[in-house]
């Protein structure tokens, strides 16, 4: 219990210093949660409470933002997360039976975490490389014209790191 | 201290001269595609070596995506070899080559780029078609400079329009020269440009903004992205002129979090144009000031659509809102706003710089100028690359492209992004221009061009489209949030040969009810993956329908919603 007082604590601190310290002038209910994601990679219940007195508006305003975009997530990920691309491109080019394999290989079904918190999973819409098809990324980084073999290296480096 | 234009000049000139002269500089291109492939690593090995003769140059791609990681080597007589598919090793053995012989590496080269005839057994670049076809305005730069790097894109004529137009015309004029050129915007809607420009500039409102959106959300399109990573100058001087021309303060560049390298591109251009007075107070010592800022957005296609992007760089949710009122009334905070793509306004410092009747030579007579088009999928030769607006489908695909990359022809084709449309053999002596494609049933969109071998099942595919649109629905107009999830269920059915008989009706009255009950593109245009489909694969579908085709394998897509499913 005491723990997670002192934890919540510290996450506020952190929260707030993200918060109040965002790179670009013009800061709204959404550019604080992307600087609260970005930080901690997650959205605390915390942190809904302190963007909403950062930001002067109602702690449902802001769930109302962090619950309508995909990309906020509100338990701590992985340590790496791997985005794998379903979109058109990656589609036709086998992007499904790579997933599958993605799958297999780490005993994620559909998106969520490894058993040992190390990655998550996540589909993509779109990562932008359609060119180099398919195409998954592991935290943002881009990784072009796999096939399974590839799939499999990608994977043994993440669970080994 | 404000610096003049002719300061800048002579400040690109040392410092280009400091990289150039008596040197070889070796290019290498990275960026998003470049960077799947292994760029990254193979400019760290070049980063990693040293030599008095050698200068490495981070730049961005220059399209010829299927040949990445690309290296250019610009030696001092100024020709080019250009390298393809450049391991770290050959990367490696480039470098040592060039620190210690005059002669040309030949390996991994596929081109270069000589006033003269060299020597060697590859071609000159300007004999390839893929590269030849092209007309390269709005990327003229690309794979030639550093993303950012100011005084690089100064030396490359970067920024004359913006003296130009600040010293030489009035703001009236460069609307009417922007009028003139026909341009039309690029981010789907291909309405004039300067008309919409002349809705905003009269406004005498204190406050007035332009956005530039780059919400490129559409799978198989990446030429905003494109551009911003790879010459962000380009878009930064074409929004000071787009802020000018209609009397703007502050413009916003918005693009969703997690694009990491075209956001540092766009930050980088920024902060350097800042730093040498060409963004803040009294740009280039004149009586114009102007500011920009980039805003993110988490992730959500409908962002992309204008009003919807008001709202989330507000902080809100990505939401339409009705019009009227329209932006150039009443946009972002209630100012009178003006929206464009990025690829529109890429094209704006050169029509000034050259006029616009230069730019009316280009193109046809209603689509003026070109197409940036994405080729992605079972072609040849994926990747970016700038066409004259006129050129037809077939020409893009076996000129450019290279043709199908597998035993089996080209079947097919999705363009325009998901809510675009998908095209049969028939339709590919269309000549891309806005009209035309429109005419077939498709529409030009953002330039992605997604393309298909027989291997592919149309149904899979529009299966694939409408699953991206259910998942990307905003739901706010529920036509469109339960339409498309019932168009997915029913996509679904057909797949898995277990379709009712009255299924494409179905689809049709769905599709007719998004249409008149939403409020933006996204619901209004849902259907568009599923008429366009029937026109040219009609008994295909029809086999689905009847259950007489294979069951495909199940779609694997994301299970989670907007709002999303809190734990």
């Amino acid at each position: 219990m005491t723990d997670n007082i002192l934890d919540s604590d510290s996450l506020r601190s952190s929260i707030n210093e993200s918060i109040s310290n965002q790179k670009r002038s013009t800061v709204t209910v959404l550019s604080s949660l992307l600087a609260v994601q970005d930080s901690l990679h997650y959205i605390p219940d915390e942190a809904i409470e302190e963007i909403a007195s950062f930001c002067k508006v109602t702690i449902n305003d802001v769930w109302s933002v962090a619950s309508f975009y995909t990309n906020f997530r509100f338990t701590p990920p992985g340590d790496k997360t791997l985005d794998v691309c379903w979109g058109p491109s990656c589609h036709i080019n086998g992007a499904q039976k790579l997933i599958t394999k993605a799958h297999d290989l780490l005993d994620i079904e559909g998106e969520g975490e490894s058993s040992d918190n190390k990655v998550t999973l996540r589909y993509s819409t779109c990562l932008g490389a359609c060119a180099q098809s398919p195409v998954f990324a592991i935290d943002h980084k881009m990784f072009g014209k796999l096939d399974e073999g590839k799939v499999e290296t990608l994977i043994d480096t993440l669970k080994k790191e | 201290m404000s610096k003049n234009y002719k300061n800048l000049k002579n400040l690109s000139e040392k410092y280009i001269s400091d990289i150039y002269d008596n040197k070889v500089v070796i290019k290498v291109q990275t960026g998003t595609s470049g960077q799947a492939v292994g760029a990254d690593e193979v400019l760290k090995t070049l980063q990693a070596k040293n030599s008095n003769e050698i200068n490495v140059l981070e730049v961005g791609s220059m399209g010829l995506m299927y040949l990445e990681p690309m290296v250019v080597v610009s030696l001092p007589s100024k020709d080019k070899i250009y390298y393809a598919n450049v391991t770290e090793n050959i990367a490696s053995e480039i470098y040592d080559h060039y620190s210690s012989k005059k002669t040309i590496y030949k390996q991994n080269a596929f081109a270069y780029e000589s006033n003269s005839s060299l020597d060697v057994d590859f071609p000159n670049i300007n004999d390839l078609p893929q590269f030849s076809n092209q007309l390269r305005i709005a990327t003229r730069n690309f794979g030639d400079i550093t993303p950012g790097d100011i005084y690089q894109y100064i030396n490359n004529e970067g920024y004359a329009a913006l003296d130009k137009a600040l010293f030489e015309m009035s703001p009236e004029e460069v609307v009417e020269e922007v009028k003139n050129s026909g341009l039309r915007g690029r981010g789907g809607a291909a309405f004039p440009t300067g008309v919409k420009w002349s809705f905003l500039a009269p406004n005498k409102a204190a406050t007035k903004y332009v956005l530039c959106n780059c919400e490129e959300g559409d799978p198989g399109a990446y030429n905003d992205k494109g551009i911003l990573e790879t010459d962000p100058h380009t878009l930064v001087e074409g929004l000071i002129l787009n802020g000018y021309a209609t009397n703007s303060n502050k413009s916003y560049v918005f693009i969703r979090q997690g694009h990491d390298i075209p956001i540092n591109a766009i930050e980088r251009a920024i902060k350097e144009a800042y730093d040498n007075g060409i963004l803040g107070e009294n740009i280039l010592g004149s009586n114009f000031s102007f500011d920009m800022e980039v805003s993110l957005t988490g992730d959500s296609y409908v962002a992309g659509e204008e009003t919807a992007l008001m709202e989330a760089i507000e902080g809100k949710r990505s939401t339409p809102r009705f019009k009227p009122p329209f932006p150039a009334a009443s946009g972002l905070w209630k100012k009178p706003t003006n929206i464009n793509n990025v690829k529109t306004i890429s094209y704006v410092p050169e029509i000034i710089k050259n006029g616009s009747e230069w730019f009316k030579g280009t193109g046809t007579e209603k689509s003026t100028g070109t197409a940036i088009v994405c080729l992605s999928g079972h072609i040849n030769r994926p990747g970016m690359y700038e066409i004259p607006m006129g050129m037809t489908i077939n020409d893009v695909l076996e000129n450019i492209g290279g043709g199908s990359n597998s035993e089996t022809d080209i079947k097919m084709l999705q363009t325009g992004g998901p809510l675009g449309g998908v095209l049969g053999k028939e339709a590919f002596s269309t000549k891309i221009d806005f009209d035309e494609m429109a005419k077939s049933g498709a529409i030009l969109g953002s330039g992605g061009i997604i393309v298909c071998d027989d291997s592919v099942s149309v149904v899979d595919l529009i299966r694939n489209l409408v699953a991206f649109n259910q998942f990307e629905s905003c739901g706010k107009c529920f036509p469109c949030r339960l339409g498309n999830t019932h168009m997915y269920d029913v996509l679904d059915r057909l797949c898995n040969s277990k379709s009712e008989p009255n299924d494409l009706a179905l689809l049709e009255r769905i599709g007719n009810s998004m249409k008149i009950g939403s409020l933006c593109g996204h619901g209004q245009l849902g259907y568009n993956p599923i008429s366009s489909s029937l026109k040219y694969f009609q008994s295909e579908i029809s086999d689905s329908i009847n259950n007489i085709s294979e069951p495909l394998e199940k779609m694997l897509i994301p299970t989670r919603t907007r709002p999303n499913n809190l734990e």
